[in-house]
């Protein structure tokens, strides 16, 4: 005869060492075992959607760097590009390198957060972020040597990038692309083969390739699902076509394989970042574009793959200095949409683990 | 557990840790240590310049949040007089659209990064406090003269192990160590 | 004769015969406790800064020289705190879960020998003792589990006696197989007889004994208990002021007690060449110690079913494998050999892991719901 028991209900609340942020998670347990997921969104809701429309397209650019705030060069990029659709605007050739050296250098540095704090939650006790922050923080000096700040920066305009390199950049950051590979190495001998790693993560959190498809899913999440999709390679954007690197793909959907592909992508951020520099013209920096831009009346929707998936701005003009609706497709919250399927049947321990293999950011959630 | 590798996998995990034991820490030790931040850094403050200000209120236009408050009167030489140029510092997200945006270059970003108040009140600051002072020194955002008078950048990239590490003996702080400052 | 009863035997000539029995007993006790505590101090401060050193960063160095006083500045913030008592939790065992968790760990330095004829009371049946009383903790993390009121702390107090009762076993077990080897429970008798430590003669012992006390200890990697990232704080997330300090200040005797355990048992104890015996046995403390750290800076944390299937399906095994494997040697193989022994116990524990990592699967995964 069964012993009868009953389901309680477990609120995570905003407040928890390891929701990645104010998320409240209200989870119905039998025991150990997980039967309901509710997630609790808009503790950092701020308006930037109704705001925007209040305010210059120059103005917004600002606003973008707060959405995912671990990864602003990309969100900028995903905006100024939208903005150069919407106004049908050429972008001289220096100005789209260093788009991509900064993005590149952007999805290295959330990518390395994204692995440090998924071994957090699994309880290696911040070992791993302490390393992978090492490196994070010699990419953060180089964004400040650039445009001044290090976490919200400011950096694209419409029409280019507002600030040129300085001379002593390059080197430093040819000296970091050299040095990298050695220390991804060095994470793969602390943590690829680890046991308990495997056990934990490898066939835990399984996302089916078709409800990721369904699901709308995208970005690492998506790839690790077998799904070869990335914005770069399907619609690519800025200048990704002249540059070779592949696309790493997983097999099982679980929690290991989309830690895999967060590695992986590191090398080969790496490996567009080594054809960038030398190719790297002279010129300048930003078009012409007016201080008022007003575009021609009409709707776009531009979209870039950023490190958490993909960000897309679908942007409505009016003919007046201020977007008519300034829409963002957060990757983080559709990707979110996903979780319910993803943990019904596990433990409470690896729902926060798989929780955290989706590498979810407030800023972006809730806007 | 599978131990697919016979526990390989920890052992080799756990001589990694052991070799971390033997470099030197990346600490730095602030407030004993500071770093000297980016010659372009746009700090927690801004430096106006009332000799090239003239009062056009460009800076207050393509300010995101509208922190800037300017007053003026027309002068007796057809000019305006600024009376009043507040800056909200508290509202204010440093992104550095009004430096970019001015065509005289009265306004600069700040060097310091250590603004923090006791009352909201106070961080609202007048003409008089924005002022260039010893204490308020101008960056380089977007001004490449006074880049030029900076100096450089303590990168950690650039970090020479030998000459600013600390070894395995205990050292006391005032001994310098942390990225070779 | 130890030196408590060479004390008591002095003092008898002087004084009336209770006062005699009496004095060596709260000398004893005076002593023990403040190498605990004191070691429990050192051992914080050890932790913190060699944690620091591991994660490429200092640990605490502003309190005094190098941070020296960071223990004690923990000590007095942690009294300094009011002292939170759930409102509907149960008000009798939230003030008694502290105390049965950390006077039992104390109880086991009753019968650490520290040096030759230095141990509060030689028990004959010592090793047995020290079992018995480690296991009453279990008791007090459900009781501060139940009281709190607390759903992360019912989750955490189940898993906790999920853990130490299943974990009991492999560690009596390769205690058994010294004790096979010595023949005598008692502690000293057991540091006695090793002219070559135990951890070369049963390596395999040692294995599993270390692998089964620092589950027992709540450390990394079987620390869910107090999961930081998945419930908050595990059993103590109610608990602040001096009963917080309690449970902090018994995983700390509990590591301390384990760590001395493992140097009698299978180090040697305090024997050895040149340094005096006291020293040699704080290195061993030390050292064990360190491993331990170590192993808690590089690993993750194991899920709580894939924890039992590691005790039950492998570590237990194991255990009584070794058992017989000892208990033949002890039998058959000649005492004047024991260089013989070494080899024939590497060499079966090398084939033991081979085997066990081929065979040992782990069930679970998906539940249906």
């Amino acid at each position: 005869m069964a012993i009868r028991t009953e389901p309680f209900i477990l609120n995570m609340g905003p407040q928890h060492p390891s929701t990645h942020g104010v998320f409240r998670l209200r989870a119905t347990l039998d025991g150990e075992v997980v039967v309901d997921v509710e997630p609790v969104i808009g503790y950092l809701h701020r308006g930037i959607e109704k705001l925007a429309e209040g305010r210059t397209y120059t103005q917004n650019i600002p606003f973008t760097d707060r959405l995912d705030y671990l990864a602003s060069m990309t969100n900028n990029l995903a905006y100024v590009l939208a903005v150069e659709k919407l106004a049908e605007i050429k972008i001289p050739e220096r100005a789209e390198y260093l788009r991509v050296i900064m993005a590149e250098m952007m999805r290295i540095a959330s990518h390395l957060m994204a692995v440090g704090f998924f071994l957090n939650d699994l309880g290696a006790m911040m070992t791993p972020v302490l390393y992978m922050w090492r490196e994070r923080e010699k990419l953060l000096d180089l964004f400040e040597m650039v445009c001044g700040q290090r976490l919200t920066y400011n950096y694209m305009r419409i029409g280019g990038v507002s600030h040129d390199i300085p001379e002593e950049f390059l080197p430093a950051l040819k000296r970091f692309v050299a040095e990298m590979p050695g220390f991804i190495d060095e994470y793969d001998q602390l943590l690829a083969e680890n046991e308990i790693l495997l056990v934990r993560s490898k066939g835990v959190g399984v996302l089916p390739k078709d409800v990721a498809i369904n699901s709308a899913a995208s970005g690492p999440v998506l790839r690790a699902s077998g799904v070869k999709w990335d914005i770069r390679r399907a619609d690519p954007y800025s200048i990704y076509d002249r540059f070779d690197f592949d696309i790493p793909v997983g097999s099982a959907g679980d929690c290991y394989d989309r830690y895999w592909v967060r590695v992986q992508e590191m090398r080969q951020s790496v490996r567009i970042l080594e054809q960038a520099i030398p190719q790297l013209p002279e010129g300048e920096i930003c078009a012409e574009v007016p201080q008022l831009l007003r575009p021609s009346v009409g709707e776009v929707y531009g979209h870039i793959e950023t490190p958490k998936g993909e960000l897309g701005f679908y942007l409505v003009s009016d003919n007046s200095i201020a977007p008519y609706r300034f829409r963002i497709r957060p990757p983080t919250l559709i990707n979110l949409t996903a979780l319910k399927d993803m943990v019904i049947g596990w433990k409470v321990a690896d729902l926060i683990i798989t929780f955290g293999s989706i590498d979810v950011c407030l800023g972006e959630i809730d806007r | 557990m599978k131990f697919e590798r016979y526990g390989i996998g920890i052992a080799k995990g756990m001589a990694l840790t052991f070799k971390h034991l033997f470099r030197p820490p990346i600490t730095v030790q602030y407030p004993e240590e500071k770093l000297v931040v980016s010659r372009r850094i746009r700090g927690n403050e801004l430096v106006w310049y009332p000799d090239r200000c003239t009062g056009c209120a460009t800076c207050a236009k393509s300010c995101p949040q509208g922190n800037i408050e300017i007053v003026t009167h027309v002068g007796e030489e057809n000019n305006y007089v600024v009376d009043k140029f507040e800056v909200d510092t508290g509202r204010c997200m440093f992104c550095g659209l009004c430096v970019e945006s001015c065509p005289y270059e009265a306004l600069a970003m700040g060097l310091s990064y250590e603004r923090a108040q006791y009352r909201r009140g106070q961080l609202v600051l007048s003409k008089e406090e924005l002022q260039l002072s010893d204490v308020r020194q101008p960056s380089g955002y977007a001004r490449p003269k006074i880049e030029a008078t900076l100096p450089e950048q303590s990168l950690l990239v650039n970090w020479d192990r030998e000459k600013g590490g600390q070894k395995l003996s205990l050292v006391p702080l005032s001994k310098k160590r942390g990225r070779g400052v | 004769m130890t030196l408590l009863e060479q004390f008591q035997l002095w003092l008898a000539t002087m004084w009336p015969e209770w006062a005699a029995y009496v004095t060596p007993a709260i000398v004893g006790v005076v002593i023990v406790i403040a190498f605990a505590l004191c070691m429990v101090m050192v051992f914080i401060y050890f932790e913190r800064r060699l944690l620091g050193r591991f994660q490429i960063r200092l640990g605490p160095n502003r309190l005094g020289p190098e941070g020296i006083f960071q223990p004690i500045a923990t000590a007095v913030k942690i009294l300094l705190k009011e002292d939170i008592v759930p409102a509907k939790g149960d008000k009798v065992l939230h003030w008694l879960a502290p105390l049965v968790v950390f006077v039992p760990v104390l109880m086991i330095f009753a019968v650490v020998p520290f040096w030759e004829g230095a141990i509060f009371a030689d028990l004959n049946v010592g090793i047995v003792y020290v079992v018995a009383i480690s296991s009453v903790s279990a008791v007090g993390i459900y009781m501060a589990g139940w009281a709190s009121n607390n759903k992360y702390a019912l989750i955490s107090a189940f898993r906790a006696v999920a853990q130490v009762v299943s974990y009991e076993l492999p560690v009596v077990l390769s205690i058994l197989g010294v004790v096979l080897m010595v023949g005598s429970l008692s502690l000293t008798q057991i540091v006695a007889a090793q002219t070559i430590p135990f951890i070369l003669l049963q390596p395999l012992g040692f294995i599993i004994f270390f692998l089964g006390t620092v589950a027992e200890m709540n450390r990394s990697p079987f620390d869910l208990l107090e999961a930081d990232s998945e419930i908050v704080a595990g059993f103590h997330t109610e608990y602040s002021g001096m009963k917080f300090a309690m449970f902090y200040l018994g995983e700390y005797c509990h590591a301390l007690a384990y760590s001395c355990i493992i140097t009698i048992l299978f180090l040697s104890g305090w024997r050895g060449p040149l340094l005096p015996p006291f020293l040699w046995f704080l290195i061993k403390v030390v050292a064990v110690f360190f491993v331990i750290v170590w192993i808690r800076a590089t690993l993750p944390r194991l899920r709580v079913d894939q924890l039992m299937s590691f005790a039950w399906k492998c570590l237990l095994p194991m255990a009584v494998i070794n058992l017989f494997v000892v208990a033949a040697e002890v039998l058959w193989l000649p005492e004047s050999l024991p260089w013989v022994m070494v080899v024939v116990n590497f060499a079966f524990a090398g084939a033991l892991i081979m085997l066990w990592s081929k065979l040992f699967t782990l069930g679970g995964g998906r539940v249906e719901v």
